[in-house]
């Protein structure tokens, strides 16, 4: 596995220059917003793999809390801390796409609040696992993520609950695209989705090397103790 | 479309960021390896 990295992380960025051509090149320009629409294939595949990302994050957290296995738990904190990565970019692509198209950066609108609290249970998650030195800590993170991830189909629907200045879907709700934007689209999705999954395992890779690391240096305080008797 | 570019400027501003300090904490983890080996 671990020789497969390098190459799959060279084929994720080929086919992440590959999506960038295709979402700034190839799909045609939206007639009411203009070349500003553009900044859809990265706000919404962003949107995607952060969704994805906090799934997992969610499973490895019910995995955690039955089995207390430190593995899963270190694939539980790096699918958390990717996973606000690409949050975080959806919430700065969001205003900047917003700005020219509504007028405004922000408003506090449901899918758009939501979203900063969904933001928000995960820097909480991270700051927890960071600062709490109780060795209770990966339990409480884990309820917390479990807590967490009901914000995410309220993200989600919350589109259709609520009146909201966010748009509904064009795909699949009575709408149509243009193929090539179709196609733009999902090349996108699939390259952030591919690009997500390989940081997440590059931090969990990283997470199980700190937990080795410091099982090695419990271990040495252990012997330097036995050996001062 | 400078709003275009600073969304995609952004993305990747932020990504790179991310990326350096998964390497920086990497490099220290493994200094820190050789500190125990070295002992």
């Amino acid at each position: 596995m671990k020789r497969a990295f390098p190459i799959l992380a060279i084929a994720t960025v080929i086919f992440l220059g590959y999506a960038t051509y295709q979402a700034l090149v190839v799909a045609p320009t939206e007639r009411t917003m203009g070349d500003v629409q553009r900044i859809f294939y990265y706000h919404v595949s962003s949107a995607w793999t952060a969704g994805l990302l906090f799934f997992i994050n969610f499973v490895a957290s019910i995995v955690y809390l039955a089995r207390r296995s430190q593995k899963v738990d270190a694939l539980a904190l790096a699918s958390a801390e990717v996973g606000v990565v690409f949050c975080t970019i959806v919430l700065v692509t969001g205003p900047i796409w917003a700005r020219p198209v509504w007028g405004i950066w922000w408003t506090w609108d449901m899918r758009l609040t939501l979203t900063l609290v969904l933001w928000l249970i995960y820097v909480s998650y991270l700051l927890l696992r960071r600062f709490s030195s109780s060795g209770q800590t990966p339990v409480m993170a884990a309820v917390l993520a479990i807590f967490g991830t009901l914000d995410m189909p309220l993200v989600y629907f919350s589109i259709w609950f609520f009146r909201t200045q966010h748009p509904q879907p064009v795909m699949g709700n009575g709408g149509s695209i243009d193929p090539r934007m179709l196609h733009a689209f999902f090349v996108n999705l699939i390259a952030f989705t591919c690009f997500g999954l390989l940081v997440c395992w590059a931090r969990y890779r990283l997470e199980v090397l700190r937990q080795e690391v410091e099982e090695m240096q419990a271990l040495e305080s252990l012997l330097e103790v036995r050996s001062s008797r | 479309m400078s709003y275009l570019y600073a969304a995609y400027i952004a993305t990747w501003v932020i990504h790179i960021a991310y990326l350096g300090s998964l390497v920086s904490r990497y490099s220290r983890l493994r200094r820190e390896i050789e500190e125990l080996k070295n002992r």
